[in-house]
């Protein structure tokens, strides 16, 4: 078979250092990022196929499926990238379900200029995440926009996960009666991310909590009765405490003191006027949990790396329904309520 | 955290809840001054640890809500020009003017920023030569120090494409008319902790003697808060009006020498208008004829703007202490913190936005036990 390349001149095809509009063409430079840069990280083989589609074998159960897409400034934050969120957001909205994760899809808008240093660095770091997590990516897209129509880099992710017989869980499940559980501290992510683009120094460091959920997950569907979980990325803690509430027709007693935040992050929103309940998690969950076996999912999750930190912050009651109320350190009460947009640095 | 969570003491709280209980033996009305007050109030939950003597009013020491419409329009005038890099605090990007909030000058293309310190304006003045830099200056007493310094370093670097927008306002005469005004119903004072740590608080003696009002000088934790209101509701029951100190361990009586000289230098006292209230004599700082190659207003000429202000909202009344957030018929319907009506729900520490981010619109919360 000729070599692809003879019929061309002599000349080196000149491998460019930066990504440029020629690999979203669809031509050569498509295939050779294909070749060189996912292919090896994401090698399975679903994917070495190259077809327009993944086949998959599935077993029975119930399909879960999620998308979501990931825009980050910067890149790369402590404790992650744009590359790790993107598998673990996508994975952990499925083990929210009660799913097991098992294939994803990553699909790439690049902006012309990217250096492809950076992208192979998190190509590398989902191949990472995504072995982490027991999933497979298998199957993508790659498009190039001009400079300036894209901020470098954005990732959409599909998940698709089986959620076994037996498991229902939703956030319309919360029944009065249940426990609270957070898996650890709240807002790392947010604050992470935050004092990064911000250039803010504060004592210690914040990293993000990045992380896969459904080991975690699968090991407290094993251990307990499980009727709500979520992960609480943008909005946090706080916001998926109101939703659930709304959803489930419940009202929800939060207890400030026993809610988890590092001191970095409490110090890092004290100075900023911000509160850590409305700051992004991206490997926290909440759940509600029949209190008769909450401690034994208490257990179970303290038993994993990922669930070290967790702990009752509440409990579920039919007064108040549909609204959040906190009580306070110092023995007062409030109601949160979703806030409308994102928190801002108040001036003093 | 060290500083903080001795003032976050439950049990603290409820003694000092207990001795409050006991010293009131009559309706008392208390205003706490300032919106970082109001906002430490209604996130701990502190009225419900008082008794129905004691009745909190929510003050007019929110800097962003009472900075005017027409300077909020002049803001987004100067934001909107394809030279300029407007520098704000973030609780200001969200204020509407006549014509939107500074959000969407900036998704229409304008060059807005959030900044944590003027001086971090000065950074980018010196990285963006080309450019119009200027730093939207709001606040009380207390950030006027470091916007002096920011004009002030600005001049003796000679960085030319630097101003300031300037809307500072004055704690002392804003009080001064409240206890004027003819329907005023403010007993007591819990004093700006921050703006005294800045100026002392010796200017308040007169104000406290001339109306035979108490005035404590009080913190922003719910400890501080709790123990400024005991200390209140003391010579109120006793018959008192002297100025008190709660925040002693951040306020000097003279406050802080060196920024009050940075402060002189730069700024005069000029009057200024309140959001919801109208102009108060004497009431803000203008900069000084030395700086006014820094003042945007001039170097814009922006100053032609005028703005009425819309009459629906109540936020006058409420900025007095004579209204509460509930009693206004728009509060939570047509007035949120996304569609506002007036000042006091444009900024988090707004009474009307304090109240309604807190839940304070979905659910009345039974009174604390022991609060009798």
């Amino acid at each position: 078979m000729p070599n692809a390349f003879a019929l061309s001149c002599g000349l080196p095809v000149s491998r460019p250092r930066n990504i440029v509009l020629g690999h979203g063409s669809g031509g050569r430079l498509t295939a050779q990022l294909v070749r060189d840069l996912f292919l090896p990280a994401f090698d399975n083989p679903a994917l070495r196929k190259l077809d327009d589609q993944a086949v998959l074998p599935v077993d029975s159960g119930r399909i879960a499926l999620t998308t979501d897409s990931f825009v980050v400034t910067p890149l790369f934050f402590p404790g992650g990238d744009i590359g790790r969120l993107a598998v673990n957001g996508t994975v952990n909205d499925l083990a929210m379900s009660g799913a097991r994760p098992l294939f994803l899809t990553a699909a790439f808008i690049l902006e012309e200029g990217l250096p492809i240093g950076d992208l192979e660095r998190i190509t590398q770091s989902m191949a990472k995440a995504a072995s982490e997590a027991g999933v497979s990516i298998v199957t993508g897209d790659t498009k190039v926009v001009n400079h300036g129509s894209a901020d470098k880099l954005f990732i959409t992710t599909a998940g698709v996960g089986v959620v076994p017989d037996g498991i229902s869980i939703s956030a319309s499940n919360a029944r009065p009666g249940d426990a609270v559980i957070v898996s650890g501290t709240i807002g790392d992510h947010g604050m992470a991310v935050w004092a990064t683009r911000e250039g803010l120094e504060f004592e210690g460091h914040i990293e993000s909590d990045t992380a896969p959920l459904n080991r975690l997950v699968h090991a407290m569907t094993r251990a307990g009765d499980v009727h709500v979980l979520r992960d609480p990325t943008r909005g946090g803690l706080g916001t998926s405490l109101c939703e659930i509430a709304s959803s489930s027709s419940v009202g929800v007693e939060l207890d400030a003191r026993a809610v988890p935040v590092r001191e970095e992050v409490r110090a890092a929103c004290e100075i900023l006027g911000m509160d850590p309940l409305f700051v992004a998690n991206e490997g926290k969950l909440v759940a509600m949990v029949a209190e008769s076996s909450a401690d034994a999912v208490l257990a179970a999750m303290r038993s994993l790396p990922e669930g070290r930190g967790a702990c009752r912050i509440g409990r579920v009651v039919a007064e108040h329904s549909g609204a959040v109320i906190v009580k306070t350190e110092i023995g007062g009460s409030r109601v949160i309520d979703v806030p409308f947009a994102e928190q801002l640095p108040r001036i003093c | 955290m060290k500083y903080v969570d001795e003032y976050r003491d439950q049990k603290l709280a409820e003694k000092l809840a207990g001795e409050i209980r006991r010293a009131a033996t009559k309706p008392w009305a208390i205003m706490e001054v300032c919106g970082g007050q109001t906002h430490s109030i209604v996130k701990y939950g502190i009225d419900y640890l008082l008794p129905n003597e004691v009745e909190l009013v929510h003050g007019p020491g929110c800097p962003v809500c009472v900075t005017p419409l027409e300077m909020i329009d002049r803001a987004h005038a100067i934001a909107r020009r394809s030279d300029v890099i407007f520098c704000s605090f973030g609780d200001m990007l969200r204020v509407p003017g006549s014509n939107g909030d500074l959000f969407q000058a900036k998704a229409s293309g304008a060059d807005v920023r959030i900044v944590y310190s003027p001086l971090d304006c000065l950074r980018i003045a010196l990285a963006n030569p080309q450019k119009k830099v200027v730093f939207f200056a709001v606040g009380f007493e207390t950030t006027a120090p470091a916007n002096a310094m920011a004009v002030w370093q600005a001049k003796s670097q000679g960085i030319g494409n630097f101003s300031m927008l300037v809307s500072h306002a004055l704690v002392p005469p804003a009080i001064t008319g409240i206890l004027e005004s003819p329907d005023n119903r403010v007993q007591a004072f819990l004093g700006p902790g921050h703006v005294c740590a800045v100026m002392g608080y010796r200017e308040y003696e007169p104000i406290a003697a001339r109306f035979h009002t108490p005035v404590v000088i009080t913190g922003f934790e719910p400890l501080d808060l709790l123990e400024g209101i005991l200390l209140a509701v003391r010579q109120l029951e006793q018959g008192r009006a002297q100025v008190e100190n709660q925040y002693a361990r951040a306020v000097e009586p003279g406050g802080n020498q060196s920024a009050r000289e940075m402060i002189r230098q730069v700024f005069e006292v000029c009057d200024r208008g309140w959001r919801g209230i109208g102009s108060i004599p004497g009431s803000g700082y203008c900069l000084r004829e030395a700086f006014r190659d820094y003042d945007s207003e001039r170097v814009f000429e922006v100053d032609t703007i005028h703005a009425p202000e819309p009459e629906a909202c109540i936020s006058g009344s409420i900025l007095k202490g004579l209204k509460k957030p509930h009693d206004c018929p728009a509060f939570g319907r047509e007035c949120t913190p996304l569609n506002p009506l007036g000042a006091t729900m444009v900024s988090a520490e707004g009474a009307c936005a304090a109240y309604f981010n807190y839940g304070r619109q979905l659910v009345r919360l039974p009174a604390m036990e022991g609060a009798s």
